[in-house]
């Protein structure tokens, strides 16, 4: 049913936890099943320098998580917000077409978190 | 790895005795269709009806009165479509609980769409149907009235033999859907005022694809498939006999082991219960204590997700269930647990355990030492 790729970022999950020092947080939650992704990135001089998740869901909802804070450590924001959620499902291999929907949204908790440091920013410049 | 099937209320393994007596029912020796006339023919039939008597010996029925279906779903199906159909001049109105097993469930919301009237009765927080509820729902108009003896999720037992005389007392056909409680628990026919009940071969050790209806006689019910002469017309259809023998057998044995056997399991899924509320802070036990099967333990572990639960179960070669609804592939969770009023986040994170005769005491050892570590680790992911 999962690739072998979801598999192991669901067992040995990346980048887990909560960060105090965040500048940027972003939640987004499924209406459909109630799968709930937060994503915390602590941003500098234009780049990710630490993400971290936290995920109440489904297997492929950790997985999908768990890629993401991979594709984008260390990238710009910029290149950071041209990762979608279909580009981190491709990274694992595929999802089954009934977790596309409802299961894969880290790419765009991963959005908001970045919407919310460059509100935060605005308002400190 | 070690591997720990908790899911028994799924579907259980064929017994060797049961692969046993079917196998030749299968070859040369034993092929024979039992409408045939000649030698081959008359032998499958008295195999046939052999294991009529010992399936009707299980529920305290009459051999006559056993019908051979294709499953529980079938028997269920039959049970509802027949009763309206035989009983159209005298209603159009049925009544069932909202805890049914799909075959239910679905079947009375197709008679809906075609115009018949539904009550889906409520039920407490236990998991148990309240038969006051029943009563108050009655009316003229009622043909059926159709409440499972045990839940298939939370096993919980059913006021069956209550709701049954209730039925009597009004003339109202009564059905129950026995596939979780034949085996588990003492099914008698005439105790449960039952006129309709259904079983299932492969919950109780015997193949898939077998079953029955029980139509006590006199009762009002139409066929609902059409063809041969087969079960009296009841269930046309050639006769799945290496099906029919083995379920035959392995009723005959869920007869007799019955007392020792839910003892022994009842000791086991005691232990599960007590070591998993010990071991494992925030859980709760899904559905009434008492009123329960002795094979069925249903946890609630608040903020995890039941199919990452159940995956990382699998992992450590732990095989169970779950309410939610990314593991049943639909899209809410457990209905059963809805209508208990579990907050739909509870019910995502709610896994059934249902133990069997393969089952030991070490087996719930390692499932006690390998739980805890799994939810910790899924909380600590999770968002909340």
């Amino acid at each position: 049913m999962y690739s072998e790729k979801v598999m192991d970022h669901f067992t040995n999950p990346r980048n887990v936890g909560e960060m105090k020092d965040a500048n940027g947080v972003g939640e987004i939650g499924s209406p459909v099943c109630g799968d709930t992704t937060r994503v915390y990135i602590k941003v500098k001089d234009n780049i990710i320098e630490d993400i971290k998740f936290k995920t109440y869901g489904c297997s492929a909802a950790i997985a999908s998580s768990s890629m993401l804070t991979e594709m984008v450590k260390g990238k710009t924001l910029e290149e950071a917000l041209e990762v979608t959620d279909e580009a981190v499902a491709e990274a694992l291999d595929g999802l089954p077409p009934q977790k596309l929907h409802c299961s894969n949204m880290a790419a765009s908790a991963l959005h908001k978190a970045i919407e919310d440091y460059q509100n935060k920013n605005r308002k400190a410049s | 790895m070690r591997r720990v099937y908790l899911d028994h209320s799924a579907t259980t393994p064929v017994r060797s005795e049961v692969l046993d007596a079917m196998l030749p029912f299968l070859k040369e020796d034993a092929f024979g269709n039992p409408s045939s006339i000649y030698s081959y023919g008359r032998e499958a039939k008295k195999a046939m009806e052999e294991a009529r008597e010992k399936v009707a010996n299980l529920i305290g029925a009459e051999p006559e009165e056993i019908f051979f279906t294709s499953g529980g779903t079938e028997a269920d199906n039959m049970a509802l479509m027949g009763t309206v159909a035989a009983n159209e001049k005298k209603g159009r109105h049925i009544i069932t609980s909202s805890i049914e097993h799909h075959a239910i469930l679905n079947t009375a919301q197709y008679l809906k769409k075609k115009g018949f009237k539904v009550t889906f009765l409520p039920v407490t927080k236990e998991g148990l149907v309240q038969v006051e509820d029943i009563k108050k729902a009655i009316t003229d108009e009622t043909v059926l009235i159709s409440v499972m003896h045990v839940n298939n999720e939370v096993g919980t037992i059913q006021p069956i033999k209550e709701i049954g005389a209730l039925a009597k007392e009004h003339g109202i056909t009564f059905h129950t859907d026995a596939v979780q409680s034949v085996g588990k628990i003492p099914v008698n026919v005439d105790d449960l005022n039952a006129d309709l009940l259904s079983i299932s071969g492969h919950k109780i050790y015997g193949p898939k694809g077998i079953g029955c209806i029980y139509i006590r006689k006199g009762t009002k019910i139409n066929p609902i498939l059409f063809g041969g002469a087969q079960e009296r017309t009841y269930r046309p259809g050639t006769e799945n006999m290496p099906g029919i023998v083995g379920f035959g057998r392995a009723a005959e044995l869920a007869a007799k082991e019955l007392d020792s056997e839910m003892e022994r399991i009842k000791s086991l899924r005691d232990k599960l219960i007590e070591g998993i509320k010990e071991r494992i802070p925030d859980v709760q036990l899904n559905g009434d204590l008492n009123n329960r099967v002795a094979i069925n333990a249903n946890f609630a572990f608040s903020n995890v997700e039941g199919e990452s639960l159940l995956l990382s179960m699998d992992m450590k070669g732990i095989c169970a269930s779950s309410g939610s609804a990314c593991s049943s592939g639909s899209v809410n969770p457990s209905h059963v647990l809805l209508a208990m009023g579990i907050p739909p986040k509870l019910a995502e994170g709610s896994v059934r355990f249902t133990l069997g005769r393969d089952n030991t005491e070490e087996d719930i050892d390692y499932v006690l030492e390998n739980l805890p570590q799994i939810v910790e680790h899924l909380r600590s992911i999770s968002a909340f």
